[in-house]
């Protein structure tokens, strides 16, 4: 009986250990994102790659995909030689695919699902914007109704609309209203953990500030 | 010895619990290239390292003993080493490079291909629509591409020394008869379908797959569209007809139908435009189609299209036989296609294609010369055109792919000319097998044979083709193409004359393309040998030839200049035949000795304005003057010709519609197009063969909802 209990005992205190080991990597891993210095094309990759890591070590987190397909599509937008732009986000859809069979349908899936749409629009603008811009506005829809409160839903839709020339449906005007919308969304919104997703705001406050 | 050991065990034992190994080494290529981006990582660890530009990379970590550590990086195959951490050598991986569609040749001697779908391709599906002056017609479009002649007075392409009759068009791998509009004669008429009915575009200059037969020269291989990305609805109003439109694609996506119809008339135009001649029945056509696809499976497709025209006009002009006289051309036509295409995989690397047709093309023609005693003449025409095509194909190991097929069409033709009529029937068969072969991933040749059995002819042939393509670099590739070609004679002579023979043509082609990401080059030579075409003098018969050969270039650069995009072809081209009434071998009239093209395109973004141009240049080509000795058949040339067309589009949004204005215009600066004289029977006077007008312009407007398709409305003028 002794022996059981101190097994359960070392056990939770193991589980307890994997979990703060869990937490501990994302978290500085996670914070990473917030710096700077970690937002170049070689930067995000490695970063990727890093979360991958986590993510196949754990199996059971979707977080880290998450963050794996985030990184990439970022890595996606700064890439210059556009050849190459299809390959990362194939694989950040990838990743994004698994955190979705982890997670299930999810508004921040869909918001990155979106990101992803909009990401390949830039290797072949007259030929893609049409089938990849719906695809994503479709998507942030979807994620509106999926979480109404998620403020990245409204940046994003702000975002799409800013950088649509007005030809195209974009209005710099409605995209700055939903914008303000996003900010405040943000003030209200609170992350289910410390490494849940919570990127956007400082990025919200500088498109606001572009005339 | 006891008291050193303490201390020093007590200095130890947290660096042994917390002992961090120190992991490095560099990640290569087959070829010893440094990898950079790689992500090695130890399995069952948060520890890994991403291999920095010169493949070195570093990591620690607490593990020890022996581990499994992989290595992964997109484009290669991932590997898995075991390593026993507590050695401190460092370790060398070596990550062997996948194959995919870019890195791997492709078949290429002869054709342009225009697909979405795949990569590598010369041209994208919008770019042949986008091209000024060509008013979105396929066909006019192809002709802004080398192997192309620029005949303006015959419907058709006429592909490197052959005539319009020896390109056929395959909509899903059938034959296509009557794919142009009923026309009055020295003028051509449109394609009839729109190339947003299409997915992918293959304008093969010779060479082509045994998959098509019964073109000597050329194949132009439509692929239909599957379904749309989302329901729309357009509205169009131009200066010669509206239109409108929907597009519709069910919840689950997967299904969808479509509905389009448009009506044109050209009356008020030519009232205020003067023409050449006069329309004495107002120039009016009436299209309409629909579609229905449905997914039938996760990798099936069933695609069914009907479409129908119904069109007449009626001209009137000066009368070259009888001076002072009006001669006047009537035409009424009705056509109606339909198509439907099934497509599956049966599992294990098998997949079938099975399809059906039926066609109908009916013309009335009336031609009177007016106030004149002869009788006027009466002609009219049917063709019925009902086919079926099976394919079945096997995938080869990973990339090599087996096609077998069959098809079987009945087509009747029926014409009666005042009260002399002649009618025929004809089955045909054929049964084709072909094997694309991937040696190496660079390295790839196709080899394929038909063999075809026309009823009317009473006999068989069999066409071998072969092509090999290598890949030299990452960029540009060589290739080599041969292949025989048989052809039935042109109805008209059939008509009369069922003791005709296949006219066959051999082609040789040797290539080079360099495609990079905003660049194209590509060059071609060939050499075609025409054999068996049908002479009318002294009485039909099979004892034609001739011969083409030539050198092309094609060119196209989007980075030169920002937000532009051009291209430039150029043809040169050695031709002569002795076929028809021709009394020995000569360049024949429907060929130029130089072509060249260039297309431009450019973006505005600030004001939202598509500005294209398209100039054409061609040396004169030989036409008939019946008026000089023998000895110098066919030895006059018209005028070089030089056209300039141009369109302008301005995109903007009224309401909720995406909205787009566009204008066109042809022959821009009014050049005299001369295509030929014709000569009336007494050899006194000539008419010179060219457009109706100068030049021909249009205005439209166009709106989308739910979608935006602007671009698409923009490509349909």
């Amino acid at each position: 009986m002794k022996s059981i209990l101190a097994y359960l005992l070392f056990f939770a205190v193991a589980t307890a250990n994997a979990q703060d080991r869990y937490q501990a990597a994302m978290k500085q891993q996670v914070s990473l994102l917030d710096s700077a210095s970690t937002f170049n094309p070689a930067s995000l990759n490695a970063l990727s790659n890093t979360f991958e890591r986590i993510a196949n070590a754990e199996q059971t987190q979707w977080l880290p995909y998450y963050y794996a397909a985030y990184c990439l599509v970022n890595e996606a937008f700064m890439t210059q030689d556009k050849t190459k732009v299809d390959p990362i986000s194939d694989k950040a859809a990838l990743l994004a695919e698994k955190a979705v069979a982890l997670k299930g349908e999810d508004s921040e899936l869909s918001c990155l699902l979106s990101l992803i749409a909009v990401s390949r629009i830039a290797v072949d603008p007259m030929t893609r914007g049409a089938r990849f811009g719906t695809e994503s506005a479709e998507l942030l829809e979807k994620a509106k109704t999926q979480n109404p409160e998620n403020p990245r839903v409204y940046l994003l839709q702000g975002q799409n609309l800013m950088f649509t020339p007005e030809a195209f449906g974009g209005s710099k005007s409605k995209g700055k209203e939903l914008l303000n919308v996003a900010l405040q969304k943000f003030t209200a919104f609170k992350p289910e953990s410390d490494i849940a997703p919570r990127w956007g705001e400082v990025y919200t406050k500088e498109l606001l500030k572009m005339p | 010895m006891y008291k050193l050991f303490l201390p020093l065990v007590c200095l130890l034992f947290p660096l042994a619990m917390q002992a961090q190994t120190v992991v490095t080494g560099k990640v290569t290529d087959a070829r010893k290239k440094p990898l950079a981006g790689v992500n090695i990582s130890l399995v069952g660890s948060y520890d890994g390292a991403t291999s920095a530009k010169d493949g070195s990379f570093s990591f620690t970590t607490s593990e020890k003993g022996e581990r499994l550590i992989t290595a992964t990086l997109a484009g290669f195959a991932s590997i898995e080493v075991k390593t026993d951490l507590s050695s401190s050598a460092p370790l060398l991986l070596v990550l062997k490079e996948t194959v995919n569609e870019l890195k791997m040749v492709t078949i290429s001697a002869g054709s342009f291909e225009a697909s979405d779908e795949k990569k590598n391709t010369v041209l994208k599906p919008l770019d042949i629509v986008t091209t000024a002056g060509a008013n979105a017609d396929i066909v006019s479009a192809l002709k802004t591409l080398p192997g192309a002649q620029q005949v303006g007075e015959k419907e058709g392409l006429f592909v490197r020394g052959g005539t319009g009759y020896e390109t056929q068009t395959f909509i899903d791998g059938m034959l296509v008869r009557n794919p142009f509009s009923s026309g009055m004669p020295d003028f051509a008429a449109r394609g009839r379908f729109s190339p947003f009915l299409f997915k992918g575009t293959t304008f093969s200059s010779g060479g082509y797959s045994a998959q098509y037969g019964q073109g000597l020269s050329s194949a132009l291989v439509l692929e239909s569209i599957d379904l749309p990305e989302r329901s729309s609805y357009t509205v169009g109003l131009g200066s010669v007809g509206p239109s409108v439109g929907i597009d519709k694609l069910s919840k689950d996506k997967k299904k969808g139908y479509g509905f389009e119809m448009d009506y044109t008339n050209l009356w008020p135009y030519f009232k205020i435009m003067k023409q050449k001649q006069e329309p004495v029945v107002a120039p009016e056509y009436l299209n309409a189609s629909g579609n229905y696809r449905i997914k039938t499976s996760k990798n099936g497709m069933l695609k069914i299209f009907v479409m129908g025209t119904a069109g007449r006009f009626g001209f009137k002009g000066e009368s070259l036989e009888y001076p002072g006289s009006k001669e006047e051309f009537r035409l009424n036509n009705q056509f109606v296609y339909t198509n439907v295409s099934w497509k599956e995989s049966l599992g294990n690397g098998w997949k079938i294609q099975l399809g059906t047709s039926y066609s109908t093309n009916r013309d009335r023609i009336t031609m009177d010369t007016l106030g004149k005693q002869p009788e006027p003449t009466r002609i009219k025409t049917r063709q019925d055109l009902s086919q079926f095509r099976a394919m079945l194909s096997k995938n080869l190991g990973k990339f090599s792919v087996l096609r077998l097929g069959s098809e079987y069409q009945y087509g009747t033709e029926a014409s009666k000319f005042n009260n002399l009529e002649a009618d025929f029937v004809d089955s045909y068969t054929a049964s084709f097998a072909e094997a694309d072969v991937y040696i190496t991933p660079r390295f790839v040749g196709r080899l394929g044979t038909r063999y075809e059995y026309s009823s009317l002819l009473r006999s068989p042939n069999i066409a071998p083709r072969a092509s090999l393509a290598y890949k030299l670099d990452a960029k540009s590739q060589v290739a080599l193409a041969y292949g025989e070609f048989y052809q039935k004679p042109e109805p008209q002579y059939l008509r009369f004359d069922h003791n005709l023979g296949y006219m066959r043509a051999t082609h040789y082609i040797a290539s080079y393309q360099h495609i990079s990401q905003f660049r194209v080059f590509r060059t071609e030579v060939f050499y075609k040998q025409y054999h068996d075409l049908i002479k009318t003098v002294p009485s039909y018969n099979n004892n034609g030839k001739g011969y083409a050969k030539g050198a092309e270039l094609f060119w196209r650069d989007k980075k030169l200049i920002k937000n532009a995009d051009y291209w430039i072809s150029y043809s040169w081209l050695d031709t002569k035949r002795d076929h028809l009434n021709f009394p020995y071998e000569v360049q024949p009239d429907f060929a130029a000795e130089h072509t060249a093209t260039l297309v431009y395109k450019h973006f505005i973004p600030d004001w939202m304005l598509n500005l294209g141009a398209t100039y054409t240049f061609a040396t004169g080509r030989p036409y008939y003057n019946p008026n000089r000795p023998q000895s110098e058949f066919m030895t006059d040339r018209t005028r070089n010709l030089n056209t300039l067309g141009i369109n302008v589009n301005y995109l903007t949004t009224v309401g909720k519609a995406f909205t787009v204005f566009v204008f066109t215009m042809s022959n821009v600066i009014g050049n005299e197009q001369q295509y030929g004289w014709r000569y009336s029977s007494d050899k006194m006077r000539r008419s010179m063969v060219g457009p109706m007008a100068p030049r021909f312009f249009y205005l439209g407007m166009f709106m989308s909802f739910g979608i935006d398709r602007r671009q698409e409305m923009i490509d349909r003028q």
